[in-house]
C-alpha cells in the first residue's frame, strides 16, 4: 500500500521509472523476442538504457521543449526513447510506422521535428526521401543498423553510438540526468499523439504528464494492475491505446511489456507469453473469431459438432457465469465440461489462458462478438475514450458488463450529455491543447472546460453510457426516423463474411450500403463449394457470393427490426465493392475507420446507381500501392435488393 | 551504393570448360572468372547451358575438358562433397527442400557439414552435443532474422507458398556460411513484390555477409540492376562477358535474345 502512496507523489514518467529501478531493480520491465528467444530487461537495466539515451540525445543537441519523432514497430528501444525524451523535458511524437512518406511529412512539418528515432532502413529511407520538405530535421537515429552500413550522411547515427556517447557523458557528469529529471513538472507536455484524421488533416494532441499519469492511475486501480501483470505490446505506438497501456500504465504500475518478434508472429508470441492483460481494437477480436470459425469449418465432424454444441451452452450461460449471476446446476455442469473440452483449449489457442482483464476500444464492438469472448470465459470489457481524453472516460466494472454500453464514467472523470446528444467530458485526463492550433482547441473545449467528444450517446437507467455513433454522422431519414450509419455497419460487420460496410441514408428514403467481403472467410467458403476465383474482384462479383451476402444483410435487417428507434434503417439495397477499402487510398484511416464522406464522393456513381434502382453499374477506380505506384481496377457491379421486415415494436410501417 | 564493398582477387577461375552428354555439346570451351565479393550473373536463352555451368562449378557434372582453379588450387573437376566443404553452397531451379520438415529443421540441415560431435556424443546429448546444438541453432536463428521468416519458423515447408520456399532454400544455403553462393534462378515464378524482396536479400547477403554470388536469372531488369559482371551463354558458348552496360550494348547478345533477321 505504501507503494501506492509513493506512486502518487511522483509527477512524471521518468520519475516513476527511476522509482521502479530502485524499488524493484530485478523485476522484468521489458521483453523482446530476438533470434527466437525472449530477451528480458529489468527495471534497473531499462533505467540505465534510458539514462544513456537521454544523455546521448542531449549531447547531440536535443533540448527542453524539442519534439522527438519516433517511428517504427513496437521495439523496446523506441519505448525507452519516449522516456528518454521526457527525461530532458522534450516531447515524444510517435508516428504510424506504415504511413506513406507523404503522410509522415505532414506530421514532421507540423510538429517542427528536429530529431527522429526510427526503427530501421525502411523508415530511414522514407525520411531521407523527404529531407528537402523537412528543413528542420537535423538528426536521424536508427535502432537496427541492417542495410545502413553505406549510408554516410553526417546526420544519421546509430542509436547505440548515441547511447555510448551518453554513457560516457553520464560517467563524467553523474548528476546531469537526475538534475534534468527533477526539473520535470506535472504540467509538462508528456506526449503528442496525432489524431487519426477521420475528419481532415491530423491534429497533434498535447497531453501532459499529469493527464496520462491520471489516466494510468485510474486504469491500474480500477482493474488492480500490479507489477506482476504482463501485456503484449503490438499495436501501433502512435495510437493512444498503446501509449496508455504499454507506456503509461506499465510505467505507472511497473508491469512487464512484451514486444513481439514481428507483426506476423503476434499470435505465436502471444501464446508463448500468455499475457494477463490484453488490449485490442474490435477488429483484432473479429479477425481472431473469423480464423477460429474458418478452422472449425475445416475440422472433422466430431470436433465441429462438439464445438457448436458447447458454444450453444456458452451462449446460454457463459457470460452469466463470468459475471457471477445465478445459473442452473445443469448448465453449470455442462459449462464445466465445455471448459475442459472446448473453451479452455480455445483460450489456449488464442493465447488468452491467463487473461485477467481484456479491453476493447477504438470502435463499437458488435454485441455478438463481445458475447462470444465473454461466454468462453475471457473477461473482455469495453472502455470509452479518445486521443483527447487519454482513452480513459468510461470503463466497465467487473460484474456489471452490458453488451451495448461502455460503462459508467471512470472515477474522477465527469461526463455530461449535451442537449443535442453529444457526449461532453471534463477532468484531469483531458488534452492540454491541439499543437499550434488555438482555434481548433477553442472549438472542442467550451468555456466551462468541457471537452466535446463529437460522439452521440446517452446514459441508460443504470448510469452506463451508451454510444450510438459520431454526432455528426447521426442523421435522419427522409421519413424522420433516426439514422446512425455506424450502428448499421457494425451489425453487418459482425458476419464473418463481411469485412467492411459503409451505409448511406442521411436525408434519403431508404438505407443502402457498400460491402467489402472478407477475403479469408469468403475465399474459404468458395473453395469448399468449388467456386474458382482469381482474386478479390473476381470473388466479389460471383453471383453465389452476392447471394451469400444478401442472406447476411437480411439477417441484419431482421435484427434491426427489433429496435424501435432504428427499424427504419434496414438496408434496402446493397452492392459488393470491387476493391478492398484501403488506408493507402485514403478510404480508411490508419486505425481503419471508414471515411464515409470521402467514400461517398469517390464512389458517387455507385450511390446514384443504388438509389436509381439500376441492376448493375460499371466502375473503374485507381489504386495506390505503398511505394507510390498506381494501378486501375474496374468491374461491372451487381446491385442487390435485400428483404426488409416490418418493425416488431408498434411504430409506423416502414 | 556499394562504395564500401571491395571486390577482391579472383577466387574461382574456369578455364576452357567443355562438357558433353553423348553427342550433345552442353558447354564448349568456356572460360570466365569470379572475383571475391562480386555478384556475377550468368544469363542466356533456354538451353544455353547456364545450369550445366553451375553444376560444373559445384561438381555435379564433370567436364571432359578444362581446368578449374578454386582458391589457388588447380584441378580438372570438382567433387560435390569437397565443393560444399570448401565453401560453395547453392540453391536449385526446382526447389529441393524436405517438404515435410519445418523451416527451422530444413535450415538446420544446412549446418550439417559444420557439425563436429559424433553420434555417440549426440546420443548422450548433454555436454558437447548440446553446446554445439545451441551454437548451431543460434546461427540458424540469425539467418531466420536476416531473411525475415520468423513467422514460419515452425511451419512445414510443403505448406508454404512458392516465394517463401525459395527464401527458405536461400536460408539453408546461407546456413553453410558459404564463401561462394550459387543461385539457380532465385526469382523464377515470383511476383514483382517477391522479386524486389529477393533482390534486397541477395544484395544484403553480398554486402553484409561478404558472400560472393554467382546467379542465373532470366529477369533482365534484375540482372542488370544487381550484378557487377555478367557472362552471356548461347548454345553452350560464351558470347559476351563484362559489366551490365557492356553486355547490354553487345550486338551478339542482342541477336541471341531478340533473334536475327534471316
Amino acid at each position: 500500500m505504501s507503494d501506492t502512496v509513493r506512486l502518487q507523489s511522483l509527477s512524471t514518467f521518468p520519475q516513476l521509472l527511476m522509482h521502479h529501478a530502485r524499488a524493484r531493480p530485478n523485476h522484468p520491465a521489458t521483453r523482446e523476442k530476438y533470434l527466437g528467444i525472449w530477451q528480458t530487461w529489468s527495471w534497473s537495466q531499462v533505467a540505465e538504457e534510458v539514462r544513456a539515451m537521454a544523455s546521448g540525445l542531449a549531447e547531440i543537441g536535443f533540448k527542453r521543449g524539442d519534439n522527438l519523432a519516433i517511428i517504427g514497430d513496437n521495439r523496446p528501444h523506441l519505448y525507452w526513447a519516449m522516456c528518454a525524451a521526457q527525461c530532458l523535458g522534450g516531447v515524444p511524437v510517435p508516428l504510424y510506422q506504415d504511413a506513406v512518406a507523404a503522410e509522415m511529412v505532414f506530421v514532421l512539418q507540423d510538429a517542427g521535428i528536429k530529431f527522429a528515432i526510427v526503427e530501421d532502413q525502411e523508415q530511414v529511407d522514407k525520411l531521407l526521401e523527404n529531407m528537402a520538405e523537412c528543413p528542420n530535421l537535423q538528426h536521424i537515429l536508427y535502432d537496427d543498423p541492417r542495410g545502413l552500413r553505406h549510408y554516410n550522411q553526417p546526420f544519421l547515427h546509430g542509436l547505440d553510438e548515441v547511447q555510448e556517447m551518453g554513457r560516457i557523458h553520464n560517467r563524467n557528469h553523474p548528476e546531469f540526468i537526475d538534475g534534468e529529471i527533477a526539473l520535470g513538472r506535472p504540467g509538462d507536455v508528456s506526449v503528442m499523439l496525432y489524431t487519426s484524421g477521420t475528419t481532415g488533416k491530423p491534429k497533434g494532441v498535447c497531453q501532459t504528464q499529469a493527464s496520462f499519469i491520471e489516466a494510468a492511475r485510474i486504469g491500474c486501480e480500477f482493474d488492480k494492475l500490479g507489477p506482476d501483470d504482463n501485456i503484449l505490446s503490438y499495436l501501433p505506438m502512435a495510437w493512444v491505446g498503446d501509449h496508455l497501456f504499454s507506456f503509461a500504465q506499465a510505467t505507472y504500475a511497473g508491469f512487464t511489456i512484451n514486444c513481439p518478434e514481428s507483426g506476423d508472429t503476434v499470435m505465436t508470441d502471444m501464446r508463448e507469453i500468455g499475457p494477463s492483460f490484453y488490449f485490442s481494437p474490435p477488429r483484432v477480436f473479429e479477425n481472431l473469431l473469423t480464423q477460429v470459425m474458418i478452422r472449425m469449418e475445416d475440422a472433422g465432424a466430431l470436433k465441429r459438432n462438439m464445438f457448436h454444441y458447447f458454444m450453444e451452452v456458452a451462449r446460454r450461460c457463459g457470460a452469466e457465469i463470468l459475471d457471477g449471476k445465478p445459473v442452473s446446476r445443469g448448465d453449470r455442469l455442462l459449462y464445466a465440461l465445455g471448459t475442459l473440452l472446448v473453451y479452455g483449449p480455445l483460450r489456449n489457442v488464442l493465447g488468452m489462458s491467463r487473461i485477467r482483464v481484456a479491453y476493447t476500444a477504438g470502435a463499437a464492438i458488435g454485441p455478438d462478438l463481445f458475447r462470444f469472448y465473454r461466454s468462453i470465459g475471457i473477461n473482455l470489457k469495453q472502455l470509452y475514450g479518445s486521443t483527447e481524453t487519454c482513452a480513459a472516460v468510461c470503463l466497465q466494472p467487473d460484474g456489471q458488463i452490458k453488451f451495448d454500453t461502455v460503462g459508467p464514467p471512470a472515477p474522477g472523470v465527469e461526463v455530461k450529455i449535451a442537449d443535442d446528444g453529444e457526449v461532453l467530458v471534463r477532468g484531469q485526463v483531458m488534452l492540454k491543447e491541439y499543437y499550434k492550433r488555438p482555434e481548433d482547441t477553442a472549438e472542442v473545449i467550451d468555456d466551462q472546460g468541457y471537452f466535446h467528444t463529437g460522439d452521440a450517446g446517452f446514459f441508460d437507467e443504470d448510469g452506463h453510457l451508451k454510444i450510438i455513433d459520431r454526432a455528426k454522422d447521426v442523421g435522419k431519414l427522409a421519413g424522420g426516423a433516426m439514422y446512425a450509419p455506424n450502428y448499421i455497419e457494425n451489425k453487418l460487420k459482425f458476419f464473418s463474411h463481411i469485412k467492411e460496410a459503409v451505409a448511406f441514408g442521411d436525408r434519403k428514403d431508404e438505407v443502402c450500403a457498400f460491402i467489402n467481403i472478407d477475403m479469408g472467410a469468403v475465399g474459404n467458403w468458395a473453395e469448399r463449394r468449388n467456386i474458382a476465383y482469381s482474386g478479390y474482384t473476381d470473388l466479389a462479383l460471383k453471383p453465389e457470393v452476392c447471394e451469400l451476402i444478401r442472406e447476411c444483410v437480411e439477417k441484419a435487417n431482421a435484427d434491426l427490426a427489433h429496435d424501435a428507434m432504428l427499424s427504419a434503417s434496414q438496408v434496402h439495397r446493397f452492392l459488393i465493392l470491387h476493391k478492398e477499402l484501403d488506408p493507402d487510398d485514403d478510404e480508411l484511416t490508419r486505425t481503419r475507420k471508414v471515411r464515409r464522406g470521402f467514400i461517398a464522393e469517390k464512389y458517387a456513381v455507385l450511390i446514384d446507381a443504388l438509389y436509381s434502382g439500376k441492376t448493375s453499374q460499371f466502375i473503374e477506380t485507381e489504386v495506390k500501392f505503398e511505394d507510390g505506384r498506381k494501378g486501375k481496377v474496374s468491374a461491372d457491379l451487381r446491385i442487390m435488393e435485400a428483404k426488409t421486415f416490418p418493425p416488431r415494436a408498434a411504430t409506423k410501417a416502414a | 551504393m556499394d562504395e564500401g564493398r571491395k571486390i577482391g582477387e579472383v577466387i574461382l577461375d574456369l578455364k576452357n570448360i567443355s562438357l558433353r552428354f553423348g553427342g550433345v555439346n552442353a558447354l564448349t570451351d568456356i572460360s570466365f572468372d569470379v572475383r571475391q565479393h562480386e555478384i556475377r550473373a550468368i544469363i542466356g536463352p533456354n538451353g544455353a547451358g547456364k545450369s550445366s555451368m553451375l553444376n560444373v562449378i559445384n561438381g555435379v557434372y564433370r567436364p571432359q575438358e578444362g581446368e578449374i582453379v578454386y582458391l589457388g588450387k588447380h584441378r580438372h573437376d570438382m567433387d560435390t562433397y569437397e565443393a560444399a566443404k570448401s565453401g560453395i553452397a547453392r540453391t536449385f531451379q526446382n526447389i529441393a527442400l524436405f517438404k515435410g520438415m519445418t523451416v527451422l529443421d530444413n535450415i538446420m540441415t544446412g549446418r550439417n557439414l559444420k557439425m563436429k560431435s559424433n553420434f555417440l556424443l549426440d546420443a548422450l546429448y548433454w555436454g558437447p552435443a548440446q553446446r554445439e546444438e545451441i551454437a548451431h541453432r543460434r546461427k540458424v536463428e540469425e539467418i531466420i532474422d536476416f531473411l525475415e521468416i520468423q513467422h514460419i519458423r515452425k511451419t512445414p515447408v510443403g505448406r508454404l507458398p512458392y516465394g517463401l520456399q525459395k527464401r527458405v532454400e536461400l536460408a539453408r544455403a546461407l546456413a553453410a556460411e558459404p564463401s561462394i553462393l550459387l543461385l539457380d534462378e532465385p526469382m523464377a515464378g515470383m511476383n514483382v513484390e517477391e522479386k524486389q524482396d529477393m533482390c534486397r536479400f541477395i544484395l544484403d547477403v553480398n554486402d553484409q555477409l561478404g558472400t560472393t554470388i554467382v546467379l542465373i536469372e532470366h529477369d533482365m531488369g534484375v540482372v542488370m540492376d544487381i550484378s557487377d559482371r555478367v557472362v552471356v551463354l548461347d548454345y553452350g558458348r560464351k558470347i559476351a562477358d563484362g559489366t551490365p552496360d557492356e553486355v547490354r550494348s553487345n550486338q551478339d547478345v542482342i541477336d541471341a535474345y531478340l533473334g536475327v533477321a534471316h
